[in-house]
């Protein structure tokens, strides 16, 4: 698509860019010049272990990628491609293990491994490949579902084996949302911290951790931001070919907005069983694991953590000072907020980013960086940078659900960007033809199309923000604890029944995703199904 | 500082209403400070917070708690912010991080000496009394009493002990590059072996079949047997996680499950200071003051599991019962492990983990 007036792409990009500078450029730099001189960088690129762990990062990285990939594609194709009973719940699932915190999900993912095989490089990688195949499975599956089915019908019909329909033609057409997705996933195993500390051996670290480590174990905050730094330069080299082969692989494609339908042969059903019971087996059972340990105490099944969860006083006389049902309302306040900025920014960007040309690309990648930066740098680079009036907003609430926004605005850019690259620019012309003015042809061409992925990224965003990892676990809060911190609070005390409820809680938070996001897709549904009603079939 | 809460406003507001009508010829308005805390610090709703609203009710300082994570996370942040603080006065900073703090110059001199008259084995930490002493507590070896019991085998008694063979593959330890009671016990073994002997120790340890685990709640509940973990029935944990055992016991239980080796314990003490460039030093010594008092000193062994610094305080039965204060506990001077500390994580770290 394109032919928007450049003024209209000004403005389009004018919100996300200023966001991106005051909440995260401007902080970032700070921290630098407050941090960085010559001597901290010689030192610490001179350091052997400073490379070894930037080598292990990266083909922990690369590995992770890969396999996440190859495996997501099957979970990728049944959801995108059918209707069958399960599928928002299995949609749900695995939504849930990419955002539930990492910490909690890897003690459960742990109980899981076999006794030679945790602790290891192998049980690293299993669970960053469990945890991210909601990436493949969304960023792919919104492109997969509105492929026009009639080229793979076609060539089906002139005898290409199914391998052959899916590596000769659907392949190189969600190419640009594998492209996608494959970035994500690298940046997400790239700076893994939660699962590299409570899966791998003790001492495995990425650069994730060795910053903290410095930052806050040691207290060496230069070291930190030239790690940090070190870091994000390797991951924008991703960032800018992903953001390149998108571009390059990317093509006009009369796109449909569903070709889901229930499985129509018997070997496609069982195909669809297949790969469904197998997903939901893999999925299910650290989430399934999860919820055992809540019932779970040294002498036996109990009831107690889950009875016990709402009530403030957990033995007589004894408060924690831990409210779950606050906690609740603090992180779901939270995630709306986060999710409104997120989609309005998310949605403005990729308006922007799709229609203009080169300008386009500085924003596609500069709203990726965010995730990519280490938390605490981030974090304390708005401690030391809104720290004086008129912009004192260190302690100020919304801070927090910015945080959260900056890290799922690529979501939803990605989500949405690929979609409207793939807009049939003959609709466009087609419109114009007919008298529209640009502005308007690309009203009632384009927007129709934005809905199902916005739907997409808002759902992504909502469910990072209740996981809430990042930068914002390092801003200072008051009396705003959300479930995230208080399922920590539980787990790092002594005590059954602390132990219990802490992963009960962790069990609603898994409870609320899923709902969260199979409520999203069958509103989604019902919008579709009322859209095509009136539109009539295509 | 925002308060986010329409309630909070509501009570803060009434404070200073009742603080002003109650004391018609002073018209100064008095001020809201703010506590700095770790995450453990219950923010609401326990006792220890109502005896901060009686301070508040009291002065009329009205006192905000500010989280700002982990002791490791609080202090960096403290460090950065020096002279423009989050805060006005900061809990919780122990003596691994002590020396880091003072000389980051993140405390500066209370108007008048707070915490003079508590034990001197503490305050000698901190000898300018930049630094009060709030609490302590130790680190030790915790076992399981009922897998020892049923093994037939006697519980070891000392860290030499657990290099014996016949403990082999029993102990969980966590990684002292990342984890407050893991570096406690290293501390511990350089109190016990010195400077030269306590790299041969751990390559025993570690020969002898210790599991290093990154944090503590992985080693804990993932690995000890008296918290249905598997396979480990010695672990370093706190002193005080025997008592919390039973109090948090499901089903509710009166006898321990746990218990520690006294003679591996390594003392933490916990310090708390006025942040350096608080608005408010006055309400901020005020507030110290409060913090060492009988009155809240009282709430903290139930609330955060540790033994007051105020020796006048009467300890609730449950921690007499179930607790135990060393006689000595271990420890390293301040100074000392600042100076050392990142040079003996390398070494642990490429000896027991390379």
């Amino acid at each position: 698509m394109s032919a928007l007036p450049r003024r209209v792409i000004a403005a389009l990009s004018i919100p996300p860019s200023v966001g991106l500078a005051v909440f995260y450029v401007w902080p970032l730099l700070t921290l630098s010049f407050r941090a960085i001189d010559g001597d901290a960088v010689q030192t610490t690129l001179g350091r052997r272990a400073t490379w070894e762990v930037a080598w292990f990062t990266l083909w922990q990285a690369v590995v992770s990628t890969l396999m996440t990939l190859v495996v997501g594609l099957a979970p990728a194709y049944i959801v995108a491609r059918f209707n069958f009973r399960g599928r928002q719940l299995l949609l749900g699932l695995i939504t849930a293990l990419f955002v539930l915190p990492t910490v909690v999900m890897g003690a459960a993912f742990l109980a899981l491994l076999p006794d030679g095989m945790n602790q290891s490089i192998a049980a690293v990688i299993a669970a960053h490949v469990v945890f991210n195949l909601a990436v493949v499975v969304r960023t792919v599956g919104p492109l997969w579902e509105q492929l026009p089915s009639d080229m793979e019908g076609a060539a089906a019909t002139l005898g290409a084996s199914p391998w052959r329909v899916f590596t000769m033609i659907t392949l190189p057409l969600i190419r640009p949302a594998l492209v996608a997705a494959s970035s994500i996933v690298f940046i997400f195993t790239f700076t893994s911290f939660g699962v590299v500390r409570v899966i791998g051996a003790a001492g495995t670290r990425t650069l994730e951790v060795e910053v903290w480590r410095q930052a806050i174990q040691l207290g060496d905050i230069r070291t930190a931001v030239v790690l940090s730094i070190l870091q994000m330069v390797m991951l924008a080299a991703v960032v800018v070919w992903s953001s390149r082969a998108q571009r390059r692989y990317s093509q006009p494609l009369g796109l449909e907005p569903s070709a889901r339908r229930m499985p129509r042969r018997g070997s496609e059903r069982r195909q669809v069983a297949l790969i469904g019971i197998t997903s939901f087996a893999v999925c299910g059972a650290p989430l399934f694991a999860l919820a055992a340990r809540s019932f779970s105490t040294p002498s036996g099944w109990s009831i107690a953590a889950w009875t016990q969860l709402g009530r403030t006083e957990v033995r007589p006389g004894i408060r924690l000072g831990i409210d779950p049902l606050d906690a609740v309302r603090n992180s779901v306040e939270n995630a709306l907020w986060a999710t409104l900025f997120a989609v309005v920014i998310g949605a403005l960007a990729s308006l922007a980013i799709a229609a203009a040309r080169n300008t386009g690309r500085f924003l596609d990648v500069g709203m990726m960086l965010p995730v990519g930066t280490s938390a605490v740098t981030v974090g304390f680079g708005m401690l030391i940078t809104f720290d004086q009036a008129p912009y004192d907003w260190r302690a100020e609430w919304w801070l927090v659900p910015i945080g959260h926004a900056l890290v799922a605005v690529p979501f939803v850019v990605r989500a949405t960007v690929g979609v409207l690259r793939s807009v049939d620019p003959q609709l466009h012309a087609a419109a114009a033809t007919l008298g529209a003015s640009p502005t308007r042809a690309w009203q009632t061409v384009v927007v129709p199309f934005l809905w199902r992925p916005l739907t997409v990224g808002a759902t992504l965003a909502a469910a990072i923000s209740l996981g809430e990892f990042g930068a914002t676990s390092f801003l200072s809060r008051s009396d705003s604890e959300t479930v995230p911190i208080a399922i920590e609070q539980l787990l790092g005390r002594t005590g059954s029944l602390l132990q219990a409820q802490g992963y009960a809680m962790a069990t609603v938070l898994a409870v609320v995703t899923i709902a969260l996001v199979a409520a999203v897709d069958r509103s989604h549904q019902l919008r579709t199904l009322a859209r095509s009603t009136i539109n009539g079939p295509n | 500082m925002t308060i986010r809460k329409p309630a909070s406003a509501a009570v803060a507001l009434m404070l200073v209403v009742g603080a002003c009508s109650s004391d018609d010829a002073a018209t100064i308005e008095p001020a809201a400070i703010t506590l700095v805390t770790y995450d453990s610090f219950p923010d609401a709703e326990t006792s220890m917070n109502e005896a901060l609203q009686a301070f508040s009710s009291e002065t009329g300082i009205a006192v905000e708690i500010l989280v700002a994570g982990d002791t490791g996370t609080m202090l960096s942040k403290a460090a950065l912010t020096v002279g423009n603080p989050e805060g006005d006065v900061m809990w919780g900073i122990d003596n691994t991080f002590l020396s880091r703090a003072l000389n980051e110059g993140i405390f500066e001199p209370a108007a008048r000496p707070v915490g003079a008259e508590l034990p001197p084995e503490f305050t000698q930490l901190s000898p300018d009394g930049l630094a009060v002493p709030v609490d302590f507590g130790d680190v030790c070896v915790n076992y399981d009493l009922a897998w020892f019991a049923d093994a037939d085998i006697k519980p070891p008694t000392s860290l030499s002990d657990l290099i014996d063979p016949a403990y082999s593959d029993l102990l969980a330890v966590q990684n002292p590059a990342t984890s407050s009671p893991g570096l406690a016990f290293l501390l511990a073994t350089i109190d016990e072996f010195g400077d030269d002997g306590w790299q041969d120790y751990w390559t025993a340890l570690r020969n002898n079949g210790a599991r290093v685990f990154d944090g503590w709640t992985e080693s804990y509940y993932g690995s000890f047997t008296g918290a249905g973990g598997s396979g480990r029935p010695l672990v370093v944990s706190y002193g005080s996680s025997p008592p919390a055992e039973v109090i948090f016991a499901e089903p509710a239980r009166k006898e321990a499950l746990t218990a520690v080796i006294e003679s591996t314990c390594f003392r933490q003490v916990e310090f708390a200071g006025i942040l350096a460039g608080t608005e408010h030093p006055n309400e901020a010594a005020q507030l110290l003051e409060f913090l060492v008092g009988e009155t809240f000193q009282a709430e903290l062994a139930l609330n955060l599991f540790v033994y007051p610094t105020n020796s006048a305080v009467e300890l609730p039965q449950e921690f007499i019962d179930f607790a135990v204060v060393p006689e000595s506990s271990r420890s390293v001077g301040p100074e000392r492990i600042d100076a050392n500390r990142s040079n003996w994580i390398d070494t642990w770290t490429s000896l027991v983990l390379g």
